[in-house]
């Protein structure tokens, strides 16, 4: 608890944005008097008093789709981040456990993935999908994202295996599912919450991206969808600022925000970097 | 020799890669239930097309994609004419050749990418070491801002660029690759042009970057200022801009694997970035196709940003081959 009162106050400003976006996706939706595709007013109407947000180009509410967007986006984001969390420990685990050829082949086939950008492949995976439901979209974006865990994961592993109490589960004669359940993986909890909130951060980004290239979810809104909705009908160029701004703004805020988190973490966990908070 | 096994060792990898790449870039699409050219003649051509020419559009697709062989001889065609440097024809516009409308973009491109990752990495990786050597105000001013670049996506900067030093600030252009009414010439004119439109895109690409690249140096450099070697040069009074030097060359190893492994992130989104300021490149040529179902060019363009980012890491395995003794000694059981 020390190691938390000691942390720089941005940390508690930064996670207090991301749980007020968190809360804004949840109750948002349920508070909303109209759903995201019903056209209530005039196009690009500008914020104002009957539209808090302003309206887009087909007259629907900047601000009631920016609620369901933002539920869109987290829900992806939670999704996938522990798809590709589960699937980059898993690997990582195995590689690093195991070691010999397991290794070879598990980390052979992670650095060509690394290699890869995970975006092509994504996009290369949703022109073939005809509709693109929210979770179709989670689990691809899951399912991609998951070597940069597995290689840091592996690295962990490799070296916690050498510790005394992992060769006397092995000499006592433990099965390999159960030192690893028990004598590995609870030492890198920590460890995982970071790659979690990396992995969350990451898969949020994909979204929007994916989004903004017009393969995003079909049939409801997300963040990345009013964005491309924005460029599409040309409201930068516009001035229509409001259109183009939520999504732009809350991006940012839910990416710096968790970046900010996760880096205060990695300074309360990682022990080399905890003496030198004065600098950070 | 070393060096040489260094190579061919990494050259293995990247065959592995590059096949793999291949592989995905042909299978993937086609996991499309039913036959693909039946919906894609239909959706491209319209109402308007006669019968007649649906059917020659038709044939031509079945015979490009080799649609009346097997899977895997159609992947033996695919790779033949991807070899041959032959894309095929585009569905939205067609007859036009795939490969015309990628080499018409790729310059701009490679004009707006290579001289933002070269600079980028430079300045970014300087503010960074002189950021951890500070420390204090600057130090935490540095960190902050360059969290915020490097955590902000490419185009949601881009899009604030775009509003606040084209639309609200008329500064420079709204877009595009040059002004309307001029066509692309030899011409100190049109040379002047195109670096207005140029600019945006450009700047918004190297802030991105600095503030990734200097997050990364802060961290090494803050490890290195504890090395004994620094608190020596200190202890001779030696000039900070000396020492900042020293710690810059022993961090800018891990960079350079850094940049590496960022490559591929960095080559795809830069190419979004162009979609915000309608850059004549790429990553344009990437939406428009993706709008108008397109496949053969998103495939084109998937490819060639595949190889680009093999090619890149390649390059800088070498590169770190070459700079690193480390790297040799290891080769040859030194360590």
């Amino acid at each position: 608890m020390n190691a938390l009162r000691s942390l720089p106050a941005r940390t508690f400003i930064a996670a207090a944005v991301f749980v007020a976006i968190v809360a804004t996706g949840l109750i948002g939706p349920i508070a909303a008097s109209a759903g995201p595709e019903e056209l209530l007013g005039t196009a690009f109407t500008a914020p104002g008093a009957d539209f808090l947000l302003g309206t887009d180009h087909l007259g629907r509410s900047v601000g009631v789709q920016l609620v369901h967007g933002v539920r869109t986006s987290l829900y992806i984001g939670l999704l996938a981040g522990g798809i590709g969390t589960l699937i980059g420990v898993a690997v990582g685990t195995l590689a690093g456990y195991l070691g010999r050829l397991a290794d070879e082949v598990l980390m052979g086939l992670t650095n060509i993935m690394i290699t890869i950008p995970s975006i092509i492949v994504l996009l290369l995976l949703s022109i073939s999908l005809d509709t693109r439901s929210v979770t179709v979209l989670g689990l691809c974006i899951g399912a991609v994202s998951w070597p940069w865990t597995a290689r840091a994961v592996r690295a962990q592993i490799a070296s916690l295996r050498e510790r005394e109490h992992v060769d006397i589960a092995r000499l006592s004669g433990e099965r390999t599912w159960r030192i690893i359940g028990v004598e590995l993986l609870p030492y890198m909890l920590s460890y995982i919450v970071m790659a979690f909130v990396i992995q969350l951060y990451g898969a949020i980004l994909a979204e929007a991206a994916l989004s903004l290239l017009g393969l995003g979810p079909t049939g409801t809104t997300s963040l990345g969808v009013m964005l491309h909705w924005a460029i599409a009908w040309e409201s930068i160029r516009g001035g229509q600022w409001w259109v183009f701004g939520a999504p732009t703004v809350l991006i940012t805020a839910i990416t710096f925000s968790l970046l900010l988190v996760q880096s205060s973490l990695d300074s309360v966990f990682n022990p080399r970097l905890r003496g030198r908070k004065e600098t950070a | 020799m070393a060096f040489l096994r260094h190579l061919l060792r990494k050259l293995g990898w990247y065959a592995a890669a590059f096949a793999a790449a291949l592989g995905l870039n042909f299978f993937l699409p086609r996991m499309l239930p039913g036959n693909p050219v039946d919906t894609l003649v239909a959706a491209s051509l319209g109402r308007g097309a006669s019968s007649e020419s649906k059917q020659r559009v038709y044939e031509t697709y079945i015979h490009e994609f080799g649609l009346d062989q097997g899977l895997w001889e159609q992947f033996a065609t695919y790779v033949g004419n991807v070899m041959r440097g032959d894309f095929g024809t585009s569905f939205s516009r067609y007859p036009a050749d795939v490969s015309t409308m990628v080499a018409d973009t790729l310059p701009w491109t490679i004009l707006l990418q290579v001289p933002a990752v070269a600079l980028g990495w430079i300045i970014g990786n300087l503010i960074g070491a002189v950021a951890a050597y500070r420390r204090g105000g600057f130090d935490r001013g540095v960190y902050l801002t360059s969290l915020f670049l490097s955590a902000a996506p490419y185009y949601c900067l881009a899009v604030l660029l775009l509003y606040g030093l084209a639309v609200a600030l008329p500064l420079f252009p709204t877009g595009g690759g040059w002004s309307f009414g001029m066509r692309p010439e030899w011409s100190a004119a049109f040379a002047a042009d195109a670096l207005s439109h140029w600019f945006l895109p450009f700047l918004s690409l190297l802030l991105v970057f600095i503030g990734g690249q200097a997050i990364g140096m802060r961290s090494m450099a803050v490890y290195e200022i504890d090395a004994d070697y620094v608190g020596f040069a200190r202890s001779f009074d030696l000039p900070d801009r000396k020492i900042v030097a020293y710690i810059f060359r022993n961090g800018m190893l891990p960079q350079i694997t850094g940049l590496a492994l960022a490559i591929g992130t960095l080559v795809a989104g830069a190419l979004l970035t162009e979609i915000v300021f309608s850059y004549p490149g790429i990553g344009t040529l990437l939406y428009d196709a993706i709008l108008n179902k397109d496949y053969p060019v998103i495939q084109a363009v998937t490819l060639l940003v595949l190889i680009a980012v093999l090619a890149a890491n390649f390059f800088v395995d070498v590169l770190y081959g070459l700079i690193d003794p480390r790297i040799r000694a290891a080769e040859k059981g030194e360590r």
